[in-house]
């Protein structure tokens, strides 16, 4: 099963590595890494200063090669949808697409130093929170588990970078299933 | 799991809806999506959503105020979000004194929205946790598939709790539509007999012939039209049940057959020279006074007693006018299901309009009132306007003739009004009568607003 992480410019190495790294670690995708995104203007909303989040995963589902299993687009810019003020990300449920954005991630976002590490854990959240998404899982209750519905920086940092034994158990299942060649999200 | 939750998100721009809708789907609601406020008040005719978001200004069409308007009428519970692009004190006062529970500016905190909306889903479920107890209470006041907390009910219970398993053969009486069917099916299944089979046969409604052959079968021959052999209800019955409805209508002949069977358990098939046994037991129905028919010499003293081994007495309605409430409530929670429409219970006035009623059909007119309503009712509440059709039929029904000038549908809506007049609104009745099938009768009575 193929994974391709997809970046857009200003996304580093590292942050590419540890988002890889999870989804081989839990998923056990095989990752691939896509040359850049070029994110096109109209998925900018200048009043806003944001990026349609909709907008430019539906941009890179259309570059996403045929062979992927899933496609991660790992962005510096921060999403938002109409609705919403921002996102930390978005995926399709039961689908083939996720983005996570690493801009209110960012201890700098807060005002605070950088902190490669805290960062490093956050998107590691962040990513099996949209993946699990794609993969079935809805929000839980658990706090502690990372497929726990985050709606400030608060929350992602009191939820751990691992899910809780019902939605590991889910996954479990669902992963079993895509192994076996039957993929809800392709039909 | 939150799936049960159902939210319609409606706005004219295809983003906004799409969005919001994918966010939602995440916290696992089941969501769907209007692009207008038309689109949104048919979809919420269909399905009764707990939540809705509608923007506020959406043209052209209906606005976001009109909508919700239009969807509280039929769903006074359902929570309506007002979203719009720009606060404004005038709109968001209108929105509330429209009865919109809160008004979003978008883009909203992902923090509101959904503290927001786990509060709602939270009163909810109270609300739903209050209508599964009363299910509950409705379930402990039922026996079988019959509803009642009435005192002489109760003692039908018990009385068919204690003979269910017997051979005895019984005799309910009661009024038409007072549930003697659902009785012998009680007595049928609690006595054990439910994987064996349940015969009826109403005997008022075939000649005499017709009707012996009907329960004793009969062999290839045996008349003229008799060109196979074929089995008699009896024989069908098994070791199960054979319940024999409006035994007071059988003819003199077939009295003493049958008070033979029931004396010998033993009979032929008509031209048949082979015994069969009967081994099913015999539950008989009448709604007349059958010691007053043996009286006029209508019916056979013998035969009386031969049926009357153990005897069940239904109460009318009226006799039990505080189960109303309670079958109501279950009338609700099946038709609603089988109707397909999103009814969840009754207004106060329109329940002590159905307590007031005389009810001279019983339980199963109050039931065919309750479909009518069920079927043709706006809103999710059935209100008193919602049974109008009773006060109608209680005047005196005009024949039907056909006048000029009419258009088809003009014809067609007399004739179902007519035909449900007829059948005292008896859904299944009435779509018989007229060769269609329920939910094809369904649709024309919403089409012609029959019942306003
Ligand atoms: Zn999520
Ligand atoms: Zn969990």
């Amino acid at each position: 099963m193929l994974l391709c992480l997809l970046p857009t410019a200003g996304v580093q190495a590292g942050d590419l590595a540890g988002a890889g790294a999870l989804a081989a670690d839990v998923f056990g995708f095989e990752v691939r890494t896509l040359p850049p995104l070029a994110v096109p203007d109209a998925t900018f909303d200048a009043r806003r200063g944001q990026h349609d989040s909709s907008l430019v995963l539906a941009t890179a589902l259309d570059l996403c090669p045929p062979d992927a299993t899933r496609l991660l687009v790992l962005t510096g810019l921060d999403l938002a949808i109409p609705m919403l003020t921002f996102v930390f990300g978005q995926a399709q449920l039961d689908g083939r697409g996720a983005i996570v954005s690493l801009a209110r991630l960012r201890p700098e976002f807060y005002g605070l130093p950088p902190a490669p590490a805290v960062l490093a854990e956050r998107l590691r959240k962040e990513v099996l929170h949209e993946l699990g998404h794609t993969c079935g899982l809805v929000h839980c209750t658990d706090q502690g588990c990372a497929m726990s519905l985050s709606v400030n920086i608060v929350f992602i940092d009191r939820k751990k970078a691992r899910l809780c034994r019902d939605c590991g158990a889910r996954l479990a299942a669902r992963l079993e299933t895509m192994r076996r060649g039957a993929d809800p999200a392709e039909e | 799991m939150n799936s049960r939750w159902r939210i319609l998100v409606v706005d004219d721009e295809v983003a906004m809806r799409e969005s919001l809708a994918a966010w939602l789907r995440e916290d696992a609601y089941a969501v769907d999506i209007a692009a207008s406020g038309r689109e949104a008040v048919a979809m919420a005719a269909e399905t009764a959503y707990d939540i809705y978001f509608i923007d506020l200004k959406m043209p052209p069409g209906i606005n976001g105020i009109e909508t919700m308007m239009e969807i509280r009428k039929r769903q006074p519970d359902a929570t309506v979000v007002i979203v719009t692009a720009y606060a404004t004190v005038d709109t968001a006062i209108s929105a509330i004194k429209e009865g919109a529970q809160e008004y979003m500016v978008k883009p909203c905190n992902p923090e509101e929205i959904s503290i927001f909306v786990q509060r709602v889903i939270r009163l909810k479920s109270l609300e739903r946790e209050n209508t599964y107890l009363r299910r509950r209470l409705s379930r402990r006041y039922s026996f079988q598939d019959i509803i009642s907390k009435n005192p002489k009910m109760q003692a039908v219970f018990e009385l068919v709790r204690r003979v269910a398993g017997q051979r005895s053969t019984v005799l309910i009486q009661g009024a038409s539509g007072t549930g003697k069917e659902l009785v012998a099916r009680a007595l049928h299944q609690a006595g054990g007999r439910a994987s064996r089979p349940f015969v009826g046969l109403s005997c008022a409604a075939l000649a005499e012939t017709l009707l012996e052959s009907e329960l004793f079968g009969h062999e290839r021959g045996a008349f003229t039209g008799a060109v196979a052999r074929k089995r008699g209800k009896f024989e069908l019955a098994g070791d199960g049940t054979i319940f024999l409805d409006e035994i007071g209508d059988i003819p003199p002949k077939l009295q003493l057959d049958l008070l033979r069977v029931l004396q010998e358990r033993r009979y032929f098939r008509l031209g048949g020279s082979e015994e069969i046994v009967m081994e099913a037991r015999v539950v008989a129905a009448t709604n007349r006074d059958l010691l007053a028919a043996v009286e006029s010499g209508e019916f056979r003293e013998d035969l009386y007693y031969r049926l009357n081994v153990i005897n069940i007495q239904l109460p009318t309605l009226r006799e039990r006018r505080e189960d109303i409430p309670l079958l109501v409530d279950a009338f609700i929670g099946r038709l609603a299901i089988e109707a397909g429409r999103p009814v969840r219970g009754i207004a106060k006035d329109a329940l002590k309009l159905l307590l007031d009623h005389d009810w001279p059909g019983n339980v199963r007119e109050l039931e065919n009132a309750v479909e009518r309503a069920v079927v043709t009712a706006s809103g999710d509440i059935l209100e008193a306007g919602d049974f109008d059709f009773l006060a109608r039929a209680a005047r005196t029904s005009e024949r039907w003739e056909v006048p000029d000038g009419l258009s088809l549908d003009e014809i067609e809506k007399r004739a179902v009004e007519a035909v449900l007049a007829r059948t005292g609104g008896n859904i299944k009745a009435a779509a018989e009568i007229l060769g269609i099938d329920r939910s094809t009768l369904y649709m024309k009575i919403r089409k012609y607003e029959i019942p306003r």
